[in-house]
């Protein structure tokens, strides 16, 4: 599913991936834990396609194509989906007349006619039901004024509907209680399959307990140094990163 | 695929033509250049006028030549050289139309290339269309039905030799030809435009629209439109502009008087898309005009603007709320990219008791552009309980633009309420890296954050007019993030 080699990345000449290697397959879940500064976030940001970061070598490969010099959208078009740790405002647009843009544009750039009406209807329903999510919610505006919980339910809401083969959830974690934790992941969860792949990014061993990876890896500095199966999550929340730390 | 930049896709549109940028060669019967009495007189018997109507534009005339041009506004240009402007043009066969058959081909084609043949609009359910091109009215459809209702809807020059006791007793009564230097200019020399009556406690059973455009090389447009709902009536007339592209500047300078009486209520919608000028700066439409509207007791009169177009604007659509209980309601996107300048507003004037307004402004800023908002809100001394709400948000797009916010309040009575606020907000890269995540390109992004921005106002518009109106917005911001 992905691939990633000696990836490289800065932003301003500043290094902050130093070769990170990482092998994802279909049907897995992985987990990259890590103390704040390590690289998490640029990471999820370089596999987006964020243009604010540079990468300066190595590939990243989704289901064999080198998707490194595809534009943001594009990545998404191939099943790159990204649930932000700050999900954005955009007034007066709606829920769902955000996804039905989305939904359209991609199936635009795969040379497909829009989703007719009563099929998206139809898809908003079954998804919006699977997350129990209250369909008033879909037509407030994007993000505007939700609560940090509703935020992050909507970002699995989004990916739900997108369909993703890659899901990469940048700090889902945050800012939840652990009502919402358990209802974000139990949403996570209903949404794996043997034909996607999610790499779940936290600093807390906390959500792994409701998404369970297959494996674990530490970043620390801009490389991963350190992975193994579930019980590696357990093992750092016993010692700490300092362990980490003081290894490397 | 290499990574198509925002850079890269800011210069391909910046080097797009003007959508609309093309000319229609109809033979046409123009004046000499320059203004005098003896043209005026001239317009006034090219159109057969009657003898009152030629004094009417006389004295207007007069009161133009002692007037100066308004400096107050936030704008600068070239002033027009108003003696190098032709002051009449019309197509030189004026034929009544019982079938599109009949109409010349190349004015069919005009239409068909602006996306608003009439083919199309006679289908579109319940839009009448009376189009102004090149100043006279050359095709009006739908007018047995509505003359079956009792409606008038005509050009006003139809008007002054149908309906003269109409035209005589509501011309000029909201704006008096010496109201400022543009409505002088337009009041002498006016050349056609759209004159609309709706009789006592009738409903107008569809959406009247026109359709101007400016078609003649250096001819000034000086537009009419008089809307008159008598007692009790409704009336929702929608106007529409696109203009083909020209060097020079063209001058543009309209007058519309609504006339709301006891219980009548008028929704007046425009799309402004006058040629904007080239990327540089170059050419684009010089738009001066006059809107206002009087209601009288319980009338309400609604101004929607999507002002997309123009090198210069300066419009200030008004209500001047005489009547008890009347409502003036103001709701403008007014967009600006490259060099455009847009100073609009609005005027809500309270004079009687109870008088409710409503003003929500959205300024959209790309480019070099300045856009402003400039909007009189007076409570006078016997305005007995009125009250204000004004809404002011301005969009900025890259660091080149400007927007500015010229809110004047004066209010003579303590009862009054008024309220306003304005917000600014920036396009983000944040905002638009999120679309390009879930699979949106950045100018489709750029034009969702807009329409979101805009809604509020999009939403009053006629659901024809609103999608319009939503393309519109698309075009004209195109790669305009920075």
């Amino acid at each position: 599913m992905l691939s990633i080699k000696n990836l490289h990345a800065s932003v301003e000449d500043k290094e902050i991936l130093k070769g990170i290697n990482l092998e994802v397959k279909a049907g897995e879940v992985h987990a990259i834990m890590g103390p704040n500064g390590s690289g998490k976030s640029t990471l999820s940001s370089v596999i987006a396609g964020k243009e604010d970061y540079e990468v300066t070598d190595g590939e990243i490969v989704l289901e064999g194509e080198d998707i490194g010099e595809l534009a943001p959208e594009e990545r998404a078009h191939k099943g790159v989906f990204l649930s932000f740790q700050y999900p954005v405002e955009i007034p007066g647009v709606s829920v769902t007349n955000f996804m039905k843009t989305a939904i359209n544009e991609s199936r635009k750039a795969k040379g497909l006619e829009e989703m007719p009406a009563n099929e998206m209807l139809k898809l908003i329903r079954e998804k919006s039901e699977l997350l129990e999510i209250d369909r008033k919610f879909l037509s407030r505006s994007l993000n505007e004024g939700f609560s940090g919980g509703e935020k992050k339910r909507n970002e699995i809401f989004q990916m739900a509907m997108l369909e993703p083969k890659l899901a990469i959830l940048d700090e889902t974690d945050s800012g939840l209680d652990i009502d919402a934790l358990r209802i974000v992941a139990n949403g996570v969860n209903k949404l794996r399959s043997k034909d996607n792949a999610v790499i779940v990014i936290t600093h807390y061993q906390r959500l792994l307990d409701y998404i369970v990876p297959d494996y674990v890896h530490v970043l620390y500095n801009g490389k991963i140094v350190k992975s193994g199966g579930k019980e590696l999550a357990y093992e750092l929340e016993e010692k700490g990163y300092d362990w980490i730390k003081s290894e490397n | 695929m290499s990574k198509y930049t925002e850079e890269e896709l800011k210069i391909e549109l910046e080097n797009k033509e003007y959508e609309y940028g093309f000319y229609t060669d109809i033979e046409s019967d123009t004046f000499p250049n320059g203004l005098n009495e003896d043209i005026v007189r001239a317009i006034s018997l090219k159109k057969e006028e009657p003898e009152w109507m030629t004094e009417w534009r006389l004295e207007a005339f007069r009161a133009w030549e002692q007037m100066i041009e308004p400096e107050w506004a936030n704008v600068h240009y070239e002033k027009p050289k108003f003696q190098d402007i032709s002051y009449y043009s019309a197509p030189m066969k004026k034929p009544k139309y019982n079938s599109l058959d009949e109409v010349d081909p190349e004015l069919l084609d005009t239409f068909k290339k602006l996306g608003i043949s009439l083919d199309e609009q006679k289908k579109l359910a319940g839009v009448a269309v009376d189009i102004v091109m090149d100043s006279v009215s050359v095709a009006t459809t739908f007018k047995q039905t509505l003359a079956e209702k009792g409606i008038i809807f005509c050009s006003i020059s139809e008007a002054i030799k149908e309906h003269p006791e109409l035209v005589k007793k509501y011309l000029g009564t909201v704006v008096p030809q010496k109201d400022n230097f543009y409505a002088a200019l337009n009041s002498a020399v006016f050349s056609d435009g759209s004159f609309c009556y709706i009789p006592k406690g009738v409903r107008c059973p569809m959406e009247l629209s026109t359709y101007f455009r400016i078609n003649q090389a250096g001819t000034g447009q000086f537009e009419r439109t008089l809307v008159v709902a008598d007692e009790g009536s409704y009336v929702s007339y929608l106007e529409g502009c696109t203009a083909p592209s020209r060097d020079e500047n063209q001058l543009h300078a309209a007058v519309v008087e609504l006339i709301a009486l006891d219980d009548a209520e008028i929704k007046y919608s425009t799309v402004q898309n006058w040629f904007p000028g080239d990327k540089t700066g170059k050419g684009g439409v010089y738009n001066f005009v006059t809107k206002r509207g009087l209601c009288e007791r319980n009338a309400k009169i609604s101004w929607t603007q999507v002002e997309t177009g123009s090198a210069v604007t300066w419009k200030y659509p008004s209500c001047v709320l005489k009547g008890d209980n009347s409502v003036g309601e103001f709701y403008s996107i007014a967009v600006t990219n490259n060099y455009q300048q847009a100073d609009t507003g609005t005027k809500m004037i309270h004079l009687g008791k109870n008088t409710k307004s409503t003003i929500i402004s959205k300024g959209i800023s790309a480019g070099k552009s300045q856009n402003s908002y400039r909007g009189l809100v007076q409570i006078a001394s016997r305005a007995e309980n009125a009250r204000n709400f004004s809404q002011c948000d301005s969009l900025l797009m890259g660091n080149s633009c400007g927007a500015h916010t010229f809110p004047y309040i004066e209010s003579k009575n303590t009862s009054a309420q008024i309220e306003h606020e304005a917000t600014t907000s920036k396009i983000g890269e944040d905002q638009v890296f999120y679309c390009n995540q879930r699979g949106i390109p950045t100018e489709k992004a750029i034009a969702l954050i807009v329409n979101g921005f805009s809604k509020e106002v999009l939403n009053k518009l006629p659901m024809e007019f609103a999608v319009e109106a939503q393309k519109l917005l698309e075009i004209s911001l195109e790669g305009s993030v920075g």
